[in-house]
């Protein structure tokens, strides 16, 4: 009788943590699929359910050339950011995996900053730099600022995936000859490619996503699409956001898909 | 040249080669250094100049006694406001979701996962702009409360301090939830079979041996949580209708509108410094619970 209380309790106990977590579940993921009904709908004004669909918004999407050349700018940002953040964060953790010093030390603490220091400061501090070089309204401007903000992501990745990873063969590859170079090129980094491949899939997407900083660094002809986005969400609503959310919402989710399979992959090389 | 100082010099040669291969293996890291130094040090060293000295280079502490002033208290004080609700709301709902995550059934733990990661990679502005849509006076939020007779009219539930937290917590879970697994997932089933074996209910189990080891990575989802709530922008500046005054929006403004960059820079070092004593104050919390066990 005791026992039978007791797994009575126990269910009870258990449907109530199935409740909550698939209202959780369903907290999570409401914003990101209200988005795509919501771009369908030839609505003026914010409303969901749509009364009607249709593809008219994506028309007039692809019409407009303030959402296009926004478009533009945050996919040649994204793009160049996740090349030259993947690119010196790969060195970066290299150098911080074979060498033990000092030095190194306070290498990674800088590398890492960015992660805790509020981006809003960042922001307006390289808002007063960048005006003192003519940086500001430029693409190299928020490639270099983006890549700030990805370098602890590719690290803290590529990092990840030199730890399983067994530096004797490429000391190996040394002694029959190969450069230092050579053998990383050819014996290590074929290895850690698939953490190198997520993390340039995070660097995209945080280059994509950031916000706070290119508020105030871009603008003009070079303002990003979350620039644009902010701008016109804090004023009157342009409809039309409801088809770059749509876009970015899938673009998001397809390089989400690829560093899952390129970390699984990793694991899978690890292991 | 006898063999003892052959064998010296080899050595000293073998050194300096290894202390030069050091150094190239160092610079590797070099120019991911050179951009920190430039788009972070410089620009943080700068702000951090403009806080404490006027325009004729003199030193002043004018703006940090500014702060001191009703305005900047009040701005203070809802942040911090807003950053404990937030943080105690992730503790509440992200506990039992990472707790499923490891325990439940394994094909919705992984929905559980898959779900957080989609939620995580969407971009913060989409998910804001959703927010706004959701929560508007005419949104499906308020139809549903309706309908279950919640309530008779439509509640105001975004452009206020209700839509700011509502958003904010949606954004911050997943990094209450993602530290609070890892640590969740290295506690050995064992110890709960080994207390299950000593008679403990599951309830006990659950309070004397899992919850307590699963204390540290709450410890750092909830101060992860805590700090990046602090600093945040976007989302409240979005979903606060500028009835909600943040520490970073304070900055906007005193940037943008007034270009009154000592008082930026003082309100942003402010902000940089309880950022780093919480974090300290963790980190330290987090070395005596080790050393007392």
């Amino acid at each position: 009788m005791i026992r039978l209380k007791q797994s009575l309790m126990d269910a009870v106990r258990a449907s109530w943590l199935y409740v909550l977590v698939l209202a959780t579940m369903l907290f999570l993921v409401l914003p990101t699929l209200i988005v795509i009904p919501m771009s369908l709908s030839d609505a003026r004004y914010l409303s969901f359910p749509p009364k009607s669909l249709s593809f008219e918004p994506f028309f007039s999407y692809f019409a407009s050339l303030e959402w296009r050349s926004a478009t533009a700018v945050s996919l040649i940002t994204a793009t160049l950011t996740m090349v030259l953040a993947t690119t010196l964060g790969t060195a970066a953790a290299y150098s911080l995996h074979v060498t033990q010093s000092r030095l190194s030390g306070v290498l990674r603490g800088l590398l890492m900053a960015p992660m805790i220091v509020p981006t809003i400061f960042i922001a307006i501090g390289l808002f007063f730099v960048y005006a003192r070089m003519d940086m500001n309204n430029t693409i190299p401007g928020l490639v270099l600022a983006h890549t700030l903000l990805a370098l602890p992501y590719v690290v803290i990745n590529v990092s990840a995936g030199l730890r399983s990873y067994d530096m004797t063969q490429e000391q190996a590859a040394c002694i029959l000859g190969a450069t230092r170079l050579r053998a990383f090129f050819d014996v290590t980094l074929p290895q850690i490619r698939f953490s190198v491949i997520a993390a340039a899939m995070f660097a995209f997407a945080i280059s994509l996503d950031e916000a706070v900083i290119s508020l105030f660094i871009s603008g003009g002809d070079s303002s990003t699409l979350t620039k644009r986005m902010f701008s016109s969400l804090r004023s009157e609503i342009d409809p039309l956001i409801a088809v770059v959310a749509t876009l970015m919402t899938l673009l998001s989710i397809t390089m989400l898909c690829i560093s899952i399979m390129a970390q699984r992959k990793a694991k899978r090389a690890a292991a | 040249m006898s063999v003892v100082e052959l064998h010296a010099l080899n050595a000293r040669e073998l050194q300096r080669a290894e202390r030069r291969h050091r150094w190239y293996l160092f610079g590797s890291g070099l120019p991911a250094l050179l951009l920190v130094l430039l788009t972070f040090v410089l620009p943080i060293g700068w702000l951090f100049w403009l806080s404490l000295f006027d325009a004729n280079g003199q030193l002043t502490i004018e703006n940090y006694t500014r702060l001191l002033e009703p305005i900047y208290v009040l701005t203070f004080v809802q942040t911090f406001k807003i950053s404990i609700i937030v943080t105690i709301a992730c503790v509440l709902i992200g506990y039992p979701y990472a707790y499923f995550m490891i325990k439940g059934a394994r094909w919705l733990a992984n929905l559980a996962m898959g779900l957080l990661l989609v939620s995580l990679w969407t971009s913060l502005l989409v998910r804001t702009y959703a927010w706004l849509i959701i929560l508007q006076r005419r949104g499906i939020a308020n139809d549903l409360l309706m309908s279950l007779g919640l309530t008779d009219a439509p509640l105001a539930l975004v452009h206020n301090l209700t839509g700011t937290v509502i958003g904010m917590v949606h954004i911050m879970l997943p990094f209450m939830i993602l530290p609070l697994y890892a640590a969740m997932k290295s506690i050995d089933p064992i110890y709960n079979q080994a207390a299950a074996a000593f008679g403990a209910s599951p309830s006990r189990a659950f309070r004397d041996v899992f919850l307590p080891l699963s204390l540290p990575g709450l410890a750092a989802g909830a101060t992860l949580v805590f700090v990046i709530t602090l600093g945040f922008y976007v989302t409240p500046a979005l979903l606060g209708g500028g009835k909600v005054q943040m520490i970073s929006m304070r900055i906007e403004s005193d940037v943008s509108m007034y270009a009154n960059w000592g008082a930026a820079s003082s309100l942003g070092v402010v902000l940089l410094l309880t950022t780093l004593l919480m974090l300290f104050i963790v980190k330290k919390g987090a070395g005596l619970g080790r050393r007392s066990e």
